[in-house]
């Protein structure tokens, strides 16, 4: 069982990255979406995958009995989940704002904040602060 | 006493939830946050002097026993560090009194701002892995929050950068923490510290570590992972620029320092020397890179990397001495740095202009915001006796007595191009006639030119004092450097002193 999620693993990590790569904001976003759904499923095996109930403490002891399944990594998973999928929102707003605004997905020829210096002079403008 | 840890954190983050509720009444939104700003500093006052009279503080949070709750801890360093952050946090409130004045945008900055201080001082304070996973992903959305208010095209161009890089970091630090979750069975980082060592797999253990260099890495934009600082930290208000240069970078710094003494210490050979080639290349090139611009900010921005690049030169060499050299490093530098940002706001709002090329006639028209300059910048190249002499001296010293020269001198030469990027703003911005195509500034009241420039003199005071006095400083770097050398104390202090007991008597799911 271990073996088969550590392949999934794998194979969404080197998809997620493949996406991340491409020139174009939203495959991005859509990339970073699924590479903090790997880290989840990363944390969930590396809990151990052998637990057959649910740990609940029976009456009158202090632990769960052996093979109960470990209930932290999916704390943590929730957690981050949570925290991915708000800052999935953020990042979907902030990449169609940057569309809008720039009018372009393409990162390579968002040039605002670091304006091409061609030939001695700066085209664009890049000073920050007052404006 | 453990209100006391507690309070540095959620005192700002409730001051930031309470300014969102007081959106509409700007003065009463400022106040809020002026005196939270206000009793942050005195809880950070109270916390250092606490520590340097008992030692390592310990709070248990919601009483759950150690390896299993969160545990937050204030040592030496992360006491100092949430010292220096409520200084900061206190001058960059000051200075956006004045610096930020449009409605609409004033509205936006005291929240996040405030809870960015409670989770920067949140992942100073914490004593669990996961826990600092957290404040990353806090910190990272505050930052945000202020990184594109305003909207203009070449923020929300940076932005992209910032949250694009800084989410690959937080998802690795994600999956480094899943990995070693895995092989030790525990969060709490003094419990890791014991567990680390029975892990057989010693190999695993160093890919994870590396995976945790990537992740802080990138957070402390050290080479070659550097490349979204440059694209985003001119671009937004100059208060918010001070603030994020001054701390942000810092805390993956922190975090660096926090785990590669108490974690991940099996292989120092290994994972040391991989820190010691990023020291080298991240001062050559972040000196470089700024030798290469015009703006004031973007060279600012250059130099924060190539500073990152001394501080990690601390860890990795991985002596007493070098670690109180990186600790004293980051101390002074974040004062520094943050009011270097602060001076090139303050020129660019004063006379019109952030480009050397367009600047000119700051020293004849502005003589105080000149000798205000002075202080941070030649501090920054390392000249004697400002702060930043007694810095490097201490790097250096340390990388001499290790016998590792070639680092030493390219610590050297880095100084010295710093020098010659200080000194071309100098000659350039200050001293250079004014350009007759500059247009003049509006002008400006004289409380809000106080505003303006009260943090900048209180700054550079700091600067000035611990450069005359490194005496205190030194005491309390010294002090943090050697409880990070020899982490006993600290396990001792999260765990009690029944700390082998308690290997065994976790859940334990090593494998």
């Amino acid at each position: 069982m271990e073996t088969v999620v550590a392949v999934l693993v794998g194979v969404l990590m080197a998809s997620s990255v493949y996406l991340m790569l491409r020139r174009n904001l939203v495959r991005f976003v859509l990339g970073l979406a699924l590479i903090s759904h790997t880290a989840n499923l990363l944390i969930f095996s590396s809990g151990g995958l052998h637990g057959t109930f649910p740990p609940l403490v029976p009456p009158g002891e202090l632990v769960p009995g052996d093979g109960a399944a470990n209930a932290l990594p999916q704390a943590l998973i929730l957690t981050a989940i949570v925290i991915s999928f708000s800052v999935f929102a953020f990042l979907l707003v902030l990449a169609f704002r940057t569309y809008q605004r720039l009018e372009t997905a393409d990162p390579d020829s968002m040039r605002s904040a670091e304006p091409v210096i061609a030939a001695g002079r700066i085209d664009g403008s890049a000073s920050g602060g007052r404006q | 006493m453990s209100w006391l840890l507690a309070s540095a954190i959620v005192l700002p983050l409730a001051s930031g939830v309470v300014g969102l509720s007081l959106r509409p009444r700007r003065a009463v939104q400022q106040c809020v946050s002026l005196l939270a700003a206000i009793g942050h500093l005195g809880i950070a006052i109270a916390l250092l002097v606490k520590v340097w009279r008992e030692g390592i503080l310990v709070a248990q949070v919601g009483e759950w026993p150690a390896p299993f709750g969160i545990t937050l801890v204030a040592d030496h360093l992360s006491s100092a560090m949430v010292l220096i952050t409520a200084v900061l946090g206190m001058a960059t409130i000051v200075y956006a009194l004045c610096d930020i004045d449009e409605n609409a945008l004033v509205k936006d900055f005291h929240p996040p701002l405030q809870a960015l201080i409670g989770a920067v001082c949140g992942a100073f304070l914490t004593g669990d892995i996961f826990n600092l996973y957290v404040w990353y992903e806090v910190m990272l959305i505050a930052s945000l929050a202020l990184l594109i208010s305003g909207g203009r095209k070449a923020q929300l161009d940076g932005a992209v950068r910032y949250a694009a890089l800084s989410l690959v970091a937080t998802t690795m630090l994600l999956s480094g923490i899943g990995l070693l979750y895995g092989m030790t069975g525990t969060l709490n980082m003094a419990d890791l510290h014991l567990r680390v060592q029975q892990v057989e797999n010693q190999g695993l253990l160093s890919v994870v570590a590396i995976l945790f260099v990537f992740a802080f890495g990138i957070k402390a934009a050290v080479f070659p992972l550097f490349f979204w600082l440059p694209a985003s930290y001119h671009t937004p208000k100059v208060a918010v620029s001070a603030i994020f240069a001054g701390l942000l970078t810092k805390v993956g710094v922190y975090s660096m320092i926090r785990v590669f003494t108490l974690i991940f210490t099996h292989d120092v050979g290994y994972t040391h020397g991989i820190l010691l080639w990023t020291a080298g290349l991240t001062m050559v090139t972040g000196v470089l890179g700024a030798a290469s611009h015009n703006e004031l900010r973007r060279i600012l921005s250059f130099h924060i990397i190539s500073q990152i690049g001394y501080m990690v030169l601390g860890l990795a060499l991985f002596t007493p001495l070098a670690l109180v050299g990186a600790v004293f490093y980051i101390l002074h530098h974040i004062i520094v740095k943050a009011n270097l940002f602060f001076v090139a706001g303050a020129t660019e709002r004063l006379s019109g202009s952030s480009d050397l090329k367009t600047l000119g006639g700051v020293y004849r028209e502005q003589p105080l915001l000149a000798a205000l300059f002075f202080v941070p910048a030649f501090s920054l190249a390392g000249f004697p006796p400002l702060s930043g002499f007694w810095a490097k001296l201490l790097v250096i010293k340390a990388s001499l007595a290790s016998q590792q020269y070639w680092i030493a001198a390219v610590a050297l030469g880095v100084g010295l191009l710093t020098l010659y990027s200080m000194t071309k703003i100098w000659v350039n911005g200050f001293w250079k006639a004014r350009p007759a195509s500059a247009e003049e500034p509006p002008p400006l009241t004289r409380p809000n030119r106080l505003l303006l420039l009260s943090p900048i003199i209180c700054l550079a005071a700091i600067t000035l004092a611990i450069g005359l006095w490194p005496g205190p400083l030194y005491d309390l770097a010294e002090r943090a450097g050697h409880e990070l050398m020899d982490p006993s104390k600290y396990v001792e202090a999260v765990l009690g002193p029944s700390q082998t007991a308690s290997i065994d008597a976790g859940t334990g799911v090593a494998k």
